[in-house]
């Protein structure tokens, strides 16, 4: 066994406490981290949902040639904005506004002439769900001849833009200042086991120990304990997650965990805090001895 | 040698030691001792003046450089400072290790060393089951066991009783008879007294008397 990985066993051995008290230091600390990132993936996903409702619609004048209907739903399609183009006929407009809207169902039975106005159903894609784009797509269509006139809820997008821009903005800051309070948390529990290990340091480097090798093992024994509060943080976020998913009343089981792939960042992040709090506290100690 | 916040920690001082040889460095506590110990193993850089130390000027040595003039150097304290949960062999390797020794010749050399002070059967035991004056072998073990041509000792015998002080400093003798140079600060004159050694004698951080000059070094700087 080498001397690092010995060194390092040997310092979780010496201070189980210590040791333990690290681990879960990072992973409760991590744990508020992840706790705020799931609110923010299912956040995120929740605003995903709403913007799918993001539609242009293109009402026809009446008589207009299928073909050429045909021919422009081809070209709005061919729009780098557009993911699908709908034609919807009168009678199908009809048919939706009697499902739609309940308390006018008497209003459309009585009916003698469908008053409702075939149209070409916009829907872009998902990058493109925004009031700027949904504007610019709504003034091309506009200019074919044979479209009435247009509509996409402009008021209703921009408020939806701007709730995205708040809770990305929101989610940023707060994102960031859990993780720094994470850091500084973490950094000072490694610095309780360097000071721990201050007369070894010492001992070290009186006999010839260079600062790379006396580095060596903290890195390990920092690395080691962020990999272990990462992947506890993960158990417990998880823990949390179902523990809330079973006993919501609100419809709320559809809500989303990390993926591996964010799994996986947040126990590098865990290392890389480890790594970095036992490189800055080492530098640090032996600046100062 | 400058304190941070002002005044002198040593001054007015200039002396050479020889290879080989045997001095003890002597004054009250307070009188700079150690200071010159620690400038010696580059723990403390000169503010002034020049020392040389086995080829090494330790004023401007960079940070990389110190490693090597430590493995050099054997340094023995006051308080042994060994590691409580390591054995006395375990305190011994641990220097060897840390200066990249090859693993397969660590035990032979350790228990060498531990032969040569006296503890190679006490190899197992742990700091706190021994006594002080064995810890302090341990210490001398520890420092002895890279075959430095320099050991510091400071006040070695500080802390033990008469018959283990006769010991460890007779320790020592034999270790200086070997061929290495052995500088030690001491405040037993009774010591001191025991033998012909070189002693430099220092009061409130100046050199005021060396036995082999017998007159205080009046020019040069630490």
């Amino acid at each position: 066994m080498s001397l690092l990985t010995r060194e390092t066993i040997r310092s979780f051995r010496r201070a189980p406490m210590l040791s333990a008290l690290s681990i879960t230091t990072i992973a409760f600390s991590l744990f508020t981290v992840g706790l705020f990132g799931l609110v923010a993936v299912n956040m995120r996903e929740a605003l995903r949902g709403i913007s799918t409702r993001v539609q242009i619609e293109a009402f026809l004048l009446r008589g207009t040639p299928p073909e050429t209907i045909t021919l422009a739903s081809q070209d709005i399609a061919a729009f780098p904005e557009v993911e699908a183009v709908v034609y919807v006929d009168e009678d199908q407009a009809l048919q939706r506004a009697q499902q739609e809207l309940v308390e006018f169902k008497d209003a459309y039975r009585d009916l003698q002439v469908n008053p409702l106005p075939a149209s070409l159903q916009v829907t872009l894609k998902e990058e493109y769900r925004d009031a700027a784009s949904a504007a610019a797509v709504a003034r091309r269509i506009e200019g074919f001849s044979f479209v009435d006139d247009v509509r996409f809820g402009q008021e209703w997008i921009e408020r939806l833009d701007r709730l995205r821009n708040l809770a990305g903005f929101v989610g940023l800051v707060i994102g960031l200042a859990f993780a720094a309070v994470a850091v500084v948390i973490i950094g000072v529990t490694i610095r309780m086991t360097v000071l721990q290990r201050a007369r070894e340091i010492s001992i070290m480097r009186l006999v010839g120990a260079t600062d790379a090798f006396i580095r060596g093992p903290f890195l390990l024994d920092g690395a080691l304990k962020g990999l272990l509060g990462g992947l506890l943080a993960i158990l417990l976020s998880r823990a949390a997650f179902e523990l809330f998913r079973r006993n919501s009343t609100t419809g709320l089981h559809t809500l989303l965990f990390f993926e591996p792939k964010h799994l996986a960042l947040g126990i590098l992040f865990g290392v890389a805090i480890g790594l970095g709090g036992s490189l800055v506290s080492v530098g640090r100690h032996l600046r100062n001895v | 040698m400058a304190y941070p916040r002002g005044g002198m920690a040593v001054k007015d001082l200039s002396f050479r030691v020889a290879k080989g040889e045997f001095v003890f460095l002597t004054g009250h506590s307070g009188a700079g001792k150690s200071t010159i110990l620690k400038l010696i193993s580059a723990d403390l850089r000169p503010t002034h003046g020049e020392l040389r130390v086995s080829g090494f000027s330790i004023g401007e040595l960079t940070a990389r450089e110190v490693p090597k003039l430590r493995r050099r150097l054997g340094i023995v304290f006051q308080d042994f400072r060994l590691l409580q949960d390591r054995t006395a062999e375990e305190n011994v390797a641990f220097a060897l290790e840390v200066t990249g020794a090859r693993p397969d010749t660590i035990p032979t050399r350790v228990h060498r060393v531990l032969t040569q002070v006296g503890l190679a059967s006490r190899g197992r035991a742990y700091p706190t089951e021994l006594s002080g004056g064995e810890q302090q072998r341990v210490g001398i073990a520890r420092a002895l066991v890279n075959d430095p041509p320099i050991l510091l000792a400071d006040e070695p015998t500080g802390n033990l009783d008469e018959r283990s002080s006769r010991g460890v400093f007779q320790l020592l003798r034999d270790i200086n008879a070997g061929g290495t140079c052995v500088v030690m600060a001491t405040h037993e004159l009774a010591l001191v007294r025991q033998t012909q050694y070189r002693v430099l004698e220092m009061r409130e951080g100046s050199l005021v008397f060396d036995s082999a000059e017998e007159r205080i070094a009046t020019e040069g700087v630490s």
